[in-house]
C-alpha cells in the first residue's frame, strides 16, 4: 500500500496525470493550501489573470486553440461567482474546461460563512457536471471524473467545489485511469443503417447542400468534410461557431448563412432540397423563422447529443453520432455528384448580392482592416468579442490554413475576446493570435492588459473603435427611429474616454491610432513584429457602418436586409 | 398536451434533486408531480415524474433527462401497463352527525379493498387516508369539494411500477 497523502497533494498529482501544463487561477483564503502546492510543482504554468470571469474566457480560448481541456482554479464566494458568466458562455459553446473552487471547510458549509456560496447549486444549469468534495476518499475519483465529463460526448465545463480541509486531510494517493460512470455513455458508434439512409437522401437530391456547425470543428473532423464535399461536390456552408472548417478559398465552401450569413448562403439554404446538417443546433440566430427555414428541403440532422436533434428543427432523418466518427463513413460512401447547375445558380447569386461595405465617411472601412489582417495575418488564429466587429470578422476574415476562429457564439459575451486571445496565445505560442473587438466588449475586460504584459503575451488587439455600442445601436437604427439610447459611450461635450493609447501607455504596451485606411497594412506589419507582448492597434471606424445583410430576428431567412 | 409518466433512476446524492427539478423550470416544462425515493440500492434514487406536455416537448424531456450525467435510466410509462398509486389525506371538519356518516359511505363506496379508509375521526371531522391512482383521487376530491366546505386536502405525489403480468393501471 502506498503511503497516504493530502488531499493538496493529490491535487496536483491529478493536474500531472491529466497532463495539464498550465491552469489559470486567481487566489483566496480557501485555496490557499493548494496554491501552497503549485508553488512546490515544476512543469505547471500558472496564469494569474485579474478577474475570475476573465480566467475562464482564458481557459476557453486556450481550450479551443489546443484542443485540450483547460483547467481553472478560483477561492470560493466571489471568487466562485465571478466565474459564472464564463462558465455559461463555455457552456453553450461546447468548451472543456474543468473549474476547481475552493469552499470554506466542510463543517461551515451552511453557515452563511465568510466567503461561502453554494456554487454547484448556483451553477447547475450551466455545467454539465458540478460537484461538491465531501470526502477525501472520493476526491480523486471525482477529479477522474471531472476531466472524463469535460472533454468526451459533447464536450463543457465540469465545476469541482473543494472544501478547504478536504485539502489538507490525508488519504488514498490514487489517481484512477479511468471511472465508470454509470449514467453517462457518449456515443462512439453511428447506426449505419440511418446513415445510409442519409446518404441516398443527399446523393439523390438535386439542390444539397451541407450546413456544418461547430461539432465538426470539436470533432476535429474539418479533414474529413473537405474531402467529402469535394468528392461529391457539395456546397458547404457553416455557421460562425464553424468558421474555419472548409479553407475560405475552397470553391465549394460559400461562406456562412444565418443573421449575417451571406446573401448566397442564405439563398442556398432557403432553396435547396436537401439540406445535411452535421454538428449545429440549429440555434435562432441561424435558422430565423423556424416555420420559414430550409423550406424546400428534407433535412439530414447529425449530431451528437440527440438532445440538439428535431428539438428547433423537425428532421426527416436524425443520426446520432460524433461528427468524425460519421464523416469517416460518409467519405467512404462518397460519390461523385452532379451539381454544375446549381453550384452556377449558388454562383449567380453571390454575384447579385456580393459581400462587401461601401466606402465610409468617417475613419476606416471595417472590411478594409479585416482585409489588413487577410493579408499581414494569413496564418493567425482569429479571436473576437461580441458586436458589429464580430461579424465583420466572420464576414470578411479569411482562414485557409486551419486556423481557428473563437468567437462566444451561444452565449454572446461581451468581455469574452481580450482574455479569450490570451488564452489562446498562451496555448499556441508560435502561432499568431489577432483580437478582433470594440471598444465596448473591450472595456469590459481591459484589465487583463496587466495580465498580458506581465506573462509577455503577444496577443495583437484591433480595436474596432467606434465609440458606440454598435450593434444594439445599429437595430436603433434600423428598427427604432435612430433613438440612440445609451449606446453612445461618449459623454456629452463628445469626449471619449479612455483615451486607449495612453492607457496602453500606462501598461508600457505598444500602442498605435490608425484613422486612415492606407496606414492598416503597416500598422498590422508592425504589431506582428513586437512578439514580445500585446500591441494595441486603434482603429477609428465610423458608427453607422452597418453589418449587412441583416436578417430580423425571428423573421425568415429568405428575407435579408440588403441595404 | 397530455398528461405522462416518466421513472428516472438516479445517483442517490446531494443536489441530484435539484438538478432534475431545476430542468423542468429551466426549461419551462409543465411538472405535474415528482415524488422520490431510495431503492434496493442504497445509492439509487427512483423518481417518478408526471409532466404535461405534447409530443415533441415529452421526446425532450426525455432526452435531457437522458443526458444528465446523474441521470441513470429513463423509463417511459406513459405507454405500457403499470402499477401506480398515490397516497392522499383529506381531512373534512365542521361535521355535523349526518355529515359524518355521509363521509363513511363515500369511504365505502371509493373503497376497492382497504384503499380507502377513514383512519381517524373527531368531534365534527373525519380522516380520509386513499391510496387510489390519481384519477380516482381527483375524483375523490372533487366530490367532497362539493359536499364539505372545510376540506383539506394532502397529497404525496404518484408513485408507478412497470407491470409484471397485469395490464391494469
Amino acid at each position: 500500500m502506498a503511503l497516504n497523502i493530502t488531499g493538496r497533494k493529490l491535487f496536483v498529482k491529478a493536474l500531472k496525470e491529466e497532463g495539464v501544463d498550465t491552469i489559470f487561477a486567481y487566489p483566496g483564503g480557501m485555496i490557499t493550501d493548494i496554491m501552497d502546492e503549485l508553488y512546490k510543482t515544476e512543469g505547471i504554468r500558472v496564469i494569474l489573470g485579474r478577474h475570475e470571469q476573465a480566467l475562464i474566457h482564458e481557459a476557453e480560448g486556450y481550450a479551443r486553440a489546443t484542443g485540450k481541456t483547460a483547467v481553472v482554479l478560483v477561492t470560493s464566494g466571489p471568487g466562485a461567482t465571478n466565474t459564472i458568466t464564463g462558465i455559461a458562455d463555455a457552456y453553450y459553446d461546447s468548451i472543456p474546461i474543468v473549474i476547481f473552487t475552493g469552499q470554506v471547510p466542510l463543517h461551515l458549509i451552511g453557515n452563511d460563512a465568510f466567503q461561502e456560496v453554494d456554487i454547484v447549486g448556483m451553477t447547475r444549469s450551466i455545467t454539465k457536471y458540478g460537484v461538491t468534495v465531501r470526502n477525501r476518499e472520493d476526491m480523486g475519483r471525482l477529479i477522474k471524473m471531472g476531466f472524463q465529463v469535460a472533454s468526451t460526448g459533447k464536450p463543457g465545463p465540469v465545476l469541482i467545489d473543494i472544501p478547504k480541509d478536504i485539502q489538507t486531510v490525508s488519504g488514498s494517493p490514487e489517481y484512477p485511469d479511468h471511472v465508470d460512470i454509470r449514467g453517462y455513455h457518449p456515443n462512439e458508434s453511428v447506426h449505419i443503417g440511418q446513415l445510409k439512409k442519409a446518404y441516398r437522401l443527399l446523393k439523390n437530391a438535386k439542390r444539397p447542400l451541407i450546413l456544418a456547425g461547430g461539432g465538426v470543428r470539436i470533432a476535429k473532423a474539418q479533414k474529413h468534410l473537405l474531402t467529402f464535399a469535394t468528392k461529391m461536390g457539395i456546397p458547404v456552408t457553416t455557421t460562425v461557431m464553424a468558421k474555419g472548417v472548409m479553407p475560405d478559398d475552397n470553391p465549394f465552401y460559400i461562406g456562412n448563412c444565418g443573421m449575417h450569413g451571406r446573401y448566397a448562403a442564405n439563398k442556398a439554404v432557403t432553396e435547396c432540397d436537401v439540406l445535411f446538417s452535421i454538428g449545429t443546433r440549429f440555434n435562432d440566430r441561424i435558422t430565423g423563422e423556424l416555420d420559414k427555414f430550409a423550406p424546400k428541403a428534407q433535412i439530414v440532422h447529425v449530431d451528437i447529443a440527440s438532445a440538439s436533434i428535431s428539438r428547433n428543427v423537425e428532421v426527416d432523418v436524425p443520426v446520432t453520432a460524433d461528427a468524425k466518427i460519421a464523416l469517416e463513413k460518409l467519405v467512404e460512401y462518397a460519390e461523385p455528384m452532379e451539381n454544375d447547375k446549381w453550384l452556377a445558380k449558388i454562383a449567380e447569386w453571390e454575384n447579385e448580392h456580393p459581400l462587401g461595405m461601401p466606402n465610409t465617411k468617417i475613419g476606416i472601412s471595417p472590411q478594409t482592416i479585416c482585409e489588413g489582417i487577410n493579408e499581414v495575418f494569413p496564418d493567425a488564429n482569429i479571436v473576437t468579442d461580441v458586436g458589429q466587429h464580430q461579424m465583420w470578422a466572420s464576414q470578411f476574415i479569411r482562414l485557409n490554413k486551419g486556423q481557428e476562429f473563437i468567437t462566444s457564439g451561444g452565449l454572446g459575451t461581451m468581455g469574452f475576446g481580450f482574455p479569450a486571445a490570451i488564452g489562446a496565445a498562451v496555448g499556441k505560442p508560435k502561432k499568431p493570435t489577432v483580437l478582433i473587438t470594440g471598444d465596448g466588449g473591450f472595456q469590459m475586460n481591459m484589465q487583463e492588459m496587466a495580465t498580458a504584459m506581465t506573462e509577455k503575451i503577444p496577443v495583437v488587439i484591433c480595436l474596432f473603435n467606434n465609440a458606440n455600442l454598435g450593434m444594439v445601436r445599429q437595430m436603433q437604427q434600423l428598427f427604432y427611429g435612430k433613438r440612440y439610447e445609451i449606446t453612445d459611450l461618449s459623454a456629452a461635450d463628445g469626449k471619449y474616454y479612455p483615451d486607449f493609447i495612453k492607457w496602453a501607455d500606462s501598461y508600457s504596451c505598444k500602442a498605435i491610432r490608425v484613422t486612415k485606411a492606407e496606414d492598416v497594412v503597416d500598422a498590422l506589419k508592425l504589431a506582428r513584429k513586437n512578439t514580445a507582448g500585446p500591441t494595441v492597434l486603434d482603429f477609428i471606424v465610423s458608427p453607422d457602418d452597418l453589418v449587412l445583410p441583416m436578417v430580423k430576428s425571428g423573421t425568415p431567412l429568405s428575407e435579408m436586409i440588403l441595404k | 398536451m397530455k398528461n405522462r409518466w416518466i421513472a428516472l433512476y438516479v445517483e442517490n446524492q446531494v443536489g441530484v434533486l435539484a438538478k432534475v427539478s431545476g430542468l423542468f423550470s429551466a426549461k419551462s416544462y409543465n411538472l405535474q408531480t415528482l415524488t422520490v425515493g431510495t431503492t434496493e440500492k442504497e445509492d439509487v434514487s427512483r423518481m417518478t415524474i408526471s409532466v404535461m406536455a405534447d409530443d415533441a416537448t415529452f421526446e425532450q424531456i426525455k432526452k435531457q433527462l437522458n443526458a444528465m450525467v446523474e441521470v441513470i435510466k429513463v423509463i417511459d410509462l406513459t405507454s405500457i401497463p403499470i402499477h401506480m398509486k398515490e397516497i392522499l389525506y383529506a381531512k373534512v371538519s365542521g361535521l355535523d352527525c349526518a355529515g359524518k356518516t355521509e363521509a363513511f359511505q363515500i369511504a365505502e363506496v371509493f373503497d376497492q379493498g382497504g384503499n380507502v379508509k377513514i383512519v381517524d375521526i373527531g368531534a365534527d371531522a373525519v380522516l380520509f387516508e386513499c391510496t387510489l391512482t390519481e384519477r380516482k383521487n381527483n375524483e375523490l376530491i372533487s366530490l367532497l369539494k362539493t359536499r364539505y366546505k372545510k376540506l383539506e386536502v394532502i397529497r404525496g405525489g404518484a408513485v408507478a411500477v412497470e407491470s409484471i403480468s397485469s395490464s391494469c393501471r
